[in-house]
């Protein structure tokens, strides 16, 4: 064990945990940020992000129009379906119209949204060359300021007496340590990569589930503090999922692995049946459902089968479709039975409706007669190559967390506040987002409550 | 699924190859697109062909934003490196064109050496061949440094003319047969906005650096220090250029012989580009040593050298000789420099030098694609 306590320890290396290490820092604590990853693949999922919601009454560099706090707030009721606590949601949605500027002030650069991303221009604040350029700013800016970093610093177990943080126990590139401190900083995200505990939630057909982040959100930190008595908020039976190539990597895909074209087809599973209507919304509203949708097929995969048409009409995908120049060769490439596919995709062609094809509104070119329809951009697919995507569940996040008060102060199952032990981003965001996602919505919790954590902790610690 | 698919998530051997598969997942992420040319040029496609990828090298300047920027750079499994794999496909496209090839390898294996190997048999040669063409010492001082005693002028115009002008059809014809790989008409070249737009991207180096989004402080200063060294060296070289375009002027159109006066307008420019020379090259071998060798082709190290040094002391030696020109040393001087300089023509096609020419043609091309309607998905 080191023999002199930090101020402040921060556990985590992502957007969150260097908001809160540069603003205790700032007050003058001495900080120790532990992050489990090699410094090449630091920076927790924040690397795989690109934007931040803010909130802002004129038009910015960056940001077009104005959005303001109701609308932001009437945005995040509509998605969330009312779980989120009130207090913290506005608190978050005020204090994000000054996270840009905290962001530049050490050395992030924004630029307008990126091509493609339809209706964010005028919400989201885009990071010039994605979240992995802003944690490399932030990891620089905190090292100027000298907070002290340590990679490859797994925390095993975090030392509380009573409500009080004594000490964390890390494992530094395979030797065990052990750091005392003043306070806590918890910035170590949800527990979608700890694959034995997403079994315990979602059972065997977990396995076939793909992680889209860090191999290192494994949760040990949140089931250590929810052990020793840290009040819990959020469904913990419940992710964030979409649908991505099933042939992407386990973990780590991040954004490419994404498919788009499923509104532009159809969808169906191992069987070969649609189970679930493709044109219900425009994609960007959609994709975050087809998550679950697939992890409720048998063997949690399914194929989205497009033809000829809709070639050019989507983003394009880092795997190539499964090409075929018929359905029954198409099936055989899959793996799906002939039989059950071929009548579907008939049927479906038979139950399509006339109608002006419009990919970039809700057409009304749909089916009728079909259980399911499809309600738009209901096409035939009748025009070789018929090209398919195999899908499975990936998961983005967790909504697990730790219960906090509007000073990022954790609370105890007895409602009283812990006296030292802090929390920001994934690992508390389900107090914010107890359902659904808005887009760039993570990465605004993390800066708004790393900078509330950053801030009281170091002003706990230093006081 | 087929087994086909597996392959993307290697990195590939032939550097068009690997540009396809990085291009491929930069296409489906397009997180840097802010950057720099190369990323809204890759916007515009659905696939890419290899003259796709070589055009899109040429917009690229390894500048290593895109790289710290990348969720999917090493150790990750897609292992995209796009810096390094463009600047491979640059190399190849510089050695492809370059003759004789043999002088390529012997320059990938050591630049210095061979540099100076060069410009010393060159030196040795001039010297014979004007030592044995004349009766009286060459170390005796010319009266009024007259240059063309020591070597007549028809020698010097034929034999740097015709190397010159072999130099510069080598690298026009690989840029036209670039050009036309790339699918573009000949015609294309003579659009004039077009013009105005890659040079003055060209001129201003828009693309290099300008973000610097590097992960330390160090490499955020090594983009801006590279930046100015590339100005000093590229607007040297066009000085001094400048310096003998005006001075062949002079000698043809009015008569006018070397050597000038230090206040004439050849001098003045000449010293100016030189000092450019003196400075923009060693800061751009600090820089390739400072970078990120992660960023660089290391293939391309050798001819890289061979060519900073070749035109330090090519400035070296002109500045030297313009404040002796009046000693003694005035005779060896000159057939120093001019070995150099001779040396400097005939390594120009194999390195950097050549990028000149097909970054240009890359940049024509950017400006008139910008023009045309967007082919990609998702620009409604």
């Amino acid at each position: 064990m080191e023999k002199k306590p930090y101020d402040v320890i921060v556990v985590g290396g992502g957007n969150a945990a260097l908001c809160a290490a540069l603003c205790a820092r700032e007050r003058g604590a001495s900080v120790l940020l532990l992050e489990a990853a090699s410094a090449a693949e630091r920076g927790g999922n924040s690397r795989h992000t690109r934007n931040c919601r803010c909130m802002h009454d004129a038009p910015t560099e960056t940001l077009q129009g104005a959005y303001g706090e109701d609308e932001y707030y009437d945005d995040l009721v509509r998605v969330t379906r009312g779980k989120t606590e009130p207090r913290l949601a506005r608190l978050v949605i005020r204090e994000s119209a000054n996270l840009s500027g905290f962001l530049r002030r050490h050395g992030v650069v924004f630029q307008p949204s990126l091509a493609g991303t339809l209706q964010l221009e005028r919400t989201n604040a885009f990071f010039l060359g994605g979240g992995k350029a802003l944690v490399n700013k932030l990891f620089a800016s905190a090292q100027r300021l000298g907070v002290r970093v340590l990679y490859e610093a797994k925390a095993e177990a975090v030392v509380l007496d009573g409500r009080r943080f004594r000490s964390v126990i890390v494992s530094v590139a395979g030797q065990r340590t052990e750091f005392a401190g003043r306070a806590l900083i918890a910035a170590s995200g949800g527990f979608e990569s700890n694959l034995a505990w997403l079994r315990e939630a979602w059972g065997a057909g977990a396995d076939n589930f793909i992680v889209r982040g860090t191999v290192h959100n494994t949760g040990v930190v949140l089931r250590s503090l929810l052990d020793q008595g840290v009040q819990s908020v959020g469904d913990p039976t419940q992710c964030h999922a979409v649908a991505i190539d099933a042939r992407s990597p386990k973990f780590d895909g991040g954004i490419v692995t994404r498919v788009d074209c499923v509104s532009l087809g159809i969808v169906v599973n191992s069987e070969g049946r649609r189970f679930y209507d493709e044109g219900e919304d425009l994609w960007p509203k959609r994709y975050a459902i087809w998550g679950r949708l697939v992890a409720r097929q048998p063997g949690q995969i399914a194929y989205s089968i497009v033809d000829a048409k809709a070639v050019g009409l989507f983003m394009p995908t880092v795997f190539p479709p499964v090409p075929a120049a018929s359905i029954a060769e198409l099936a055989d490439e899959l793996g799906v039975p002939r039989n059950p596919l071929g009548v579907e995709v008939d049927r479906f062609n038979r139950a399509v409706q006339p109608g002006a094809f419009d990919p970039t509104v809700l057409d009304g070119c749909r089916t009728i007669g079909l259980q399911p329809d499809k309600t738009h951009w209901a096409r035939r697919i009748d025009t070789p190559p018929y090209l398919a995507y195999p899908l499975r569940p990936g998961i983005t996040f967790t909504y697990l967390g730790v219960a906090v008060n509007e000073s990022a102060r954790t609370l105890m199952r007895d409602g009283s506040e812990s006296e030292n032990v802090y929390a920001a981003g994934e690992i508390m965001a389900g107090n914010v987002l107890g359902e659904g996602y808005l887009a760039g919505i993570g990465m605004t919790i993390g800066g708004v409550f790393g900078r509330i954590a950053g801030h009281e902790a170091g002003t706990h610690a230093r006081g | 699924m087929r087994a086909a698919d597996a392959p993307l998530l290697q990195p590939l051997d032939e550097p068009v190859d690997e540009g396809v598969r990085i291009m491929t997942i930069c296409n489906a992420c397009r997180y840097c697109e802010g950057y720099c040319a190369v990323f809204p040029a890759m916007e515009r496609r659905l696939s890419f062909s290899e003259a796709d990828i070589r055009y899109l090298a040429n917009l690229c300047h390894s500048c290593g934003d895109c790289l710290y920027a990348c969720q999917y750079a090493p150790p990750h499994a897609f292992g995209v490196n796009v810096p390094r794999t463009l600047a491979r496909v640059r190399g190849e496209t510089y050695r492809a064109y370059a003759w004789p090839a043999w002088l390529g390898e012997v320059l990938g294996r050591s630049g210095v050496l061979t540099a100076l190997a060069l410009a010393a048999v060159i030196a040795a040669s001039l010297w014979v061949g004007v030592s044995s063409s004349r009766s009286e010492d060459l170390f005796h001082a010319v009266p009024g440094a007259r240059f063309y005693s020591v070597i007549p002028h028809g020698v010097m115009f034929f034999v740097f003319g015709a190397v010159g002008l072999f130099v510069v059809a080598t690298m026009f014809t690989g840029v036209l047969g670039a050009w036309s790989d790339m699918g573009e008409e000949r015609t294309a070249l003579a659009d004039p906005m077009a013009w105005k737009t890659a040079l003055g991207d060209a001129f201003s180096l828009r693309y290099l650096g300008g973000h610097a989004t590097a992960c330390t402080d160090e490499l955020d200063r090594t983009a801006s220090l590279r930046r100015a060294a590339h100005h000093l060296t590229f607007y040297g070289f066009l000085l001094c250029f400048a310096a003998t375009t005006v001075a062949a002027v002079y000698h043809s159109a009015f008569g006018w012989e070397a050597p000038y006066d230090y206040l004439s307008l050849p001098v003045l420019l000449g010293t100016a580009g030189g000092v450019g020379l003196l400075i923009g090259p060693p800061l751009l071998y600090v820089c390739r040593r400072r970078a990120d060798p992660l960023t660089l082709d290391s293939a391309q190290a050798g001819a890289g050298d061979a060519l900073i040094l070749l035109l330090f002391l090519t400035s070296a030696t002109g500045l030297l000789l313009l404040v002796l020109r009046e000693t003694s040393a005035m005779a060896i001087l000159l057939v120093v420099h001019l070995a150099i300089v001779m040396a400097l023509f005939i390594v120009l096609p194999y390195g950097k030098f050549a990028h000149s020419f097909y970054r240009l043609a890359a940049l024509l091309r950017y400006a008139l694609e910008s023009r045309r309607p967007h082919r990609s998905a998702d620009e409604a």
